[in-house]
């Protein structure tokens, strides 16, 4: 494999940032806060209402490995459009933190609006004149919201809280976001017990909007409006959402150990579990541990897999690092076992808070030898569910293990979803041979492809028969399972393997293609890129460039990929990694002159991809074809047709 | 009239013949005199005599000379020749999945207390239901005998101008007692009475039972001085107690005898019996007497053997996560799946 390792760099200096225009329904908000200072509530009582506006919408939390005290930061977005990818320049800016202020006020664009505590050092007008400012005096409005309690230890701590209520009440008459709204949102966010406190939050929030009203010019140039109609949505992440997929997988042994951004999916997948799968003697119908190391959790797995559970774990980059001899293991004994990798930015410990598609071609290919894995990609909240079901069939079916590669931008920000449906196929189990099976067949041998399809038969440790048992090993082995060095044992057994491979990839989750019929340029992307991809595309058709779309959704690639690709001139492949890994995979596999076709686009600094990311190198290269790493054309006429000005390469 | 060349099995209200050939398994690849053979032999005998269930044991090993074993015993049983050092996990996965398993594992001194140590000391104190077989000889054989971390201190590796060893041994017994093993025991391959015993009694018990086996490769560490050689540890062997085991019969009433010192039931109902022969002072349910005799013994030179420690009070692994009656792997789809209502009502919550 030689990839063509020429990413588009992404050139912010190259266009001029414009000034905002007056907005309604196209709402970008940047809060700047502290770590653990409570803003998560605030923000999703904006999000909330937002929602229940009618409006789609998302939120992002952009925050540093951390405990309390380092800056964060949430991104809001309001579209009438449903753009929910993220956004790089917010209209408004909450500058709740003193010690990112400057930054995040210089990075504004022209006519933005800052909101910021009146009690800063700093004065923020002081850095530039092209936007506007409104300080806001947020700690004599929450005092008034919630007076000083001096019986009440926590007095301060919960003020630190509360405090950033008043934003959602300034924005909420900055935006005109129906107050009713906020309070609902809020009292969404303050259930059962905390109710009360919900209350001292709303007031707070009032105490925000009514000096907004009072206080702020009456120009509003970023606004909102209820969007008529009903709409039934959830707003859930990725990682709880796979917890589900757990649920209703009917997953039986879960392992793990804690690593970000995964950590949370395995206490959900837990809460979820207790609550559900629980019998009326207090018995459970699965078994969760925490591991001493990622090791022993896939080791786990593997055991439990092999007996018959349907075993996962769920883990991050350099976690699935250290499984990688339990992969190669897995892969050669046939074990089913699933792997869900919840991708955040490597090397290394790297950035674990932050997001990246940094793991794809490793997964694809982890162990020793030759290895080749079942991936599945989600590119939505919803297949972080259905995909993780998915993925424990697929295990079953093939047993192998199965990857689900999320990120952290899915897996741990929260999105705006359809509810998710009970699953319509029953549990797969695999060709598992029972007693009466054997009794019916009189023979088995573990590593025999009696059907072809390169899948055998195998049996459960505790099978009451004597053809049962067989002696699973890592070793070279012939059908019976014996050990065997033989090279004609050896080369069948990994040409069976790579049969059943071929098996399953028709079987997984196909890509999702929209073909536009005017479209020379196609764009082939997966995971979480999928929402900055689609708002990338109507920004292209803007500036006059057709695009169809191809979102990869498992490895090994199907043959619609490649299709996709024989169709269009141009094929970008957008991802958030720097080496253009999904690129790596496709030239490995594309035939002729087929490779030349594709042009990587890649994000790798640790924020989600935005539109802007993918549609500024693009339109670049469009504009300006004779730069050089253009694609070679097929024919000369092609290239006079497309670009009269262009000389073919001679490469 | 039993015939000798099959065993009768009695398992969960039904019971089955089957060959004595189910109890055993291919020749050994190992080295002639090899102590792993021995213990192989005595494991089989354990389980023939117990009548174990093949079908519900499984076999579980790491990698390395010891780790082979699986392939010699129960060949009606599943077996699974695991990773290096990481037997330990895999079988507390089996065990997750299937809770009513018999699961033996075999593991070595290098498996073991070198690269397996970790996940050894998180098993014992998981005491989750295994019997943990260390075949331990001190160095590594497959690789041709470098030291593993039970390698006596200042011993030479075998050839020519062989290197020291500058570190001081583990003794694997004190780790696991430590660890929270709820039976720990040291014997010698060539002890077959006292070995047979102590098989018994660890299958007997449900939680993880430790065995540390000095046993002896007489290819790489079976030389004059070697702490592991045939030759020490039939001199240096002090067996703590005449050690018994009396199975759970339905036809035998098992009777106190009078003068006995220590008789403790087992989960299974069988009985074990320890009649000291010396350390009378030894308490075998106290984890402070277990680790003070084996400090003892190496001051003295001596190689103590027989059941150290014994709990059969704790809890096991798979007890502690209360699982149902019926393993994870045989579960229904209607035990695994919740049913659409369940998923409704938690969208109504997002």
């Amino acid at each position: 494999m030689s990839p063509a390792l020429t990413p588009v760099q992404e050139s912010p200096a190259e266009i001029q940032p414009a000034g905002f225009t007056p907005s309604v329904n196209d709402l970008a908000i940047k809060v700047g806060t502290v770590n653990g200072s409570g803003s998560q509530s605030a923000n999703l009582a904006i999000l909330r209402a937002l929602y229940s506006m009618g409006i789609p919408c998302s939120g992002k939390n952009v925050f540093p490995s951390n405990i309390e005290g380092l800056p964060t930061w949430f991104h809001l977005r309001a579209s009438a459009q449903g753009y929910v990818g993220h956004v790089l320049d917010p209209r408004i800016l909450i500058c709740m933190n003193e010690a990112t202020a400057r930054d995040d006020v210089l990075a504004l664009r022209p006519g933005a609006l800052c909101v910021y505590r009146d009690d800063f050092d700093l004065d923020p007008r002081t850095l530039r004149g092209d936007i506007q400012f409104f300080p806001v005096p947020f700690l004599k409005l929450v005092q008034e919201a919630y007076p000083p309690d001096k019986t009440d230890k926590l007095y301060r701590d919960r003020l630190r809280k509360v405090v950033n209520m008043v934003y959602v009440g300034v924005l909420a008459s900055m935006c005109q976001i129906e107050m009713e709204a906020i309070e609902w949102g809020i009292r969404r966010e303050f259930p059962g017990r905390k109710a009360r406190a919900g209350e001292v939050n709303i007031n707070a929030a009032a105490a925000g909007f009514r000096w907004a009203e009072a206080s702020l010019p009456p120009e509003r140039p970023y606004t909102v409006a209820r969007i008529p109609g009903s709409w039934n949505k959830i707003l859930i992440e990725g990682n709880k959402a796979a917890a589900l997929g757990v649920l209703f997988g009917g997953a039986s042994v879960l392992t793990w150990y804690p690593i970000t951004p995964s950590s949370s999916l395995a206490e959900y997948a837990e809460d979820f579990l207790k609550h559900h799968r629980v019998d009326a003697n207090g018995k459970c119908s699965f078994a969760i541990v925490q591991a001493e190391d990622e090791l022993a959790a896939i080791g786990m797995a593997v055991g439990a897999g092999w007996a018959g559970a349907r075993a996962l774990t769920a883990t991050s980059g350099p976690g699935t690092s250290l499984m990688a001899e339990f992969v190669g293991l897995a892969y050669f004994a046939e074990i089913p076992v699933v792997i869900i990798d919840v991708q955040r930015m490597g090397p290394s410990t790297g950035l674990p808070t932050r997001t990246s598609q940094g793991d794809v071609l490793k997964l694809h290919m982890l162990g020793h030898g030759d290895c080749r894995h079942l991936v599945l990609l989600p590119g939505s909240v919803e297949e972080c569910y259905s995909f993780t079901i998915e993925s424990l069939d697929l295990a079953q079916r093939f047993q192998t293990p199965v990857f689900m590669a999320s990120d952290l931008d899915l897996g741990m920000n929260l999105w705006l979803t359809d509810p998710f449906r009970y699953p319509d196929r029953p549990l797969a189990r695999g060709k598992v041979l029972t007693k009466e099976d054997l009794d019916r067949l009189g023979r088995f041998e573990r590593y025999r492809d009696a059907d072809g399809d390169g899948v055998c038969e195998r049996t459960l440790p505790g099978t009451e028969h004597p053809l049962a048992a067989y002696f699973t090993r890592g070793t070279g082995h012939n059908e019976k399972s014996g050990y065997s060095e033989r090279p004609d044992d050896w080369k069948r057994n990994l040409d069976r393997l790579a049969r059943k491979l071929q098996t399953a990839r028709p079987q997984l989750p196909a890509p999702v293609v929209d073909d536009n019929p005017h479209a020379r340029v196609g764009l082939i992307a997966y995971g979480g890129t999928h929402y900055a991809l689609v708002e990338a595309r109507d920004l292209l058709a803007a500036e006059g460039i057709e695009t169809s779309y191809c979102r990869v959704r498992a490895l090994p690639l199907a043959d619609a990929v490649f299709q996709f690709i024989e169709r269009h001139e141009r094929v970008y492949v957008v991802e958030q990694n720097r080496d253009a890994q999904l690129q790596t995979l496709l030239h490995a596999e594309l035939c002729g002159t087929l490779a030349n076709r594709l042009i990587p686009v890649n994000h790798y600094n640790g924020t989600p991809i935005a539109a802007e990311n993918i549609v500024r190198p693009i339109l670049a290269r469009e504009q300006s074809p004779c730069t050089s790493g253009w694609p070679v054309a097929e024919s000369a006429h092609e290239i006079d047709r497309a670009h009269p000005s262009c000389e073919p390469s001679t490469e | 009239m039993p015939n000798p060349a099959t065993i009768t099995v009695h398992d969960n209200g039904h019971s089955f013949n089957l060959p004595t050939l189910a109890f055993q398994g291919l020749p050994s690849t190992l080295c002639k005199g090899c102590g792993h053979n021995s213990i192989t032999s005595h494991l089989i005998e354990a389980c023939k005599s117990l009548a174990v269930n093949p079908y519900k044991t499984i076999k579980m090993s790491g990698i390395g000379c010891s780790s082979k074993t699986p392939a010699y015993f129960l060949s009606a049983s599943h077996g699974f020749n695991a990773l290096h050092g990481r037997m330990p996990s895999v079988a507390t996965g089996a065990m997750l999945a299937n809770h009513k398993l018999l699961c033996i594992g075999i593991s070595g001194d290098g498996d073991t207390a070198n690269i397996g140590m970790g996940q050894f000391m998180h098993i014992c104190r998981r005491n989750v239901p295994i019997v943990y077989i260390i075949e331990n000889n001190g160095c590594y054989g497959l690789t041709k005998g470098q030291f593993s971390a039970t390698a006596d201190l200042h011993a030479h590796l075998r050839r020519p101008g062989g290197e020291e060893n500058q570190v001081p041994p583990f003794d694997l017994c004190e780790q696991a007692i430590t660890a929270g093993a709820s039976f720990v025991a040291r014997s010698f391959a060539g002890d077959k009475k006292q070995m047979i015993a102590l098989l018994k009694a660890a299958i007997a018990h449900r939680g993880t039972a430790v065995l540390d086996v000095i046993s002896p490769c007489v290819t790489f560490n079976d030389f004059e001085g070697s702490t592991k050689s045939w030759d020490w540890a039939r001199a240096h062997e002090s067996p703590l107690h005449e050690l018994g085991f009396v199975p759970r019969l339905p036809e035998i009433e098992v009777e106190q005898t009078p003068g006995e010192p220590v008789r403790v039931q087992l989960h299974d109902g069988a009985w074990i019996t320890l009649k000291a022969l010396r350390h009378e002072e030894h308490n075998v349910s106290s984890r402070a007497s277990a680790l003070a005799l084996l400090e003892e013994s190496h001051e003295n030179g001596e190689f103590v053997t027989g059941l150290l420690y014994l709990n059969t009070t704790t809890p096991n692994f798979t007890e502690r996560l209360t699982l149902v009656d019926t393993p994870l792997a045989l579960l229904s789809e209607d035990m695994l799946r919740p049913k659409p209502e369940v998923l409704e009502k938690i969208m109504q919550t997002l």
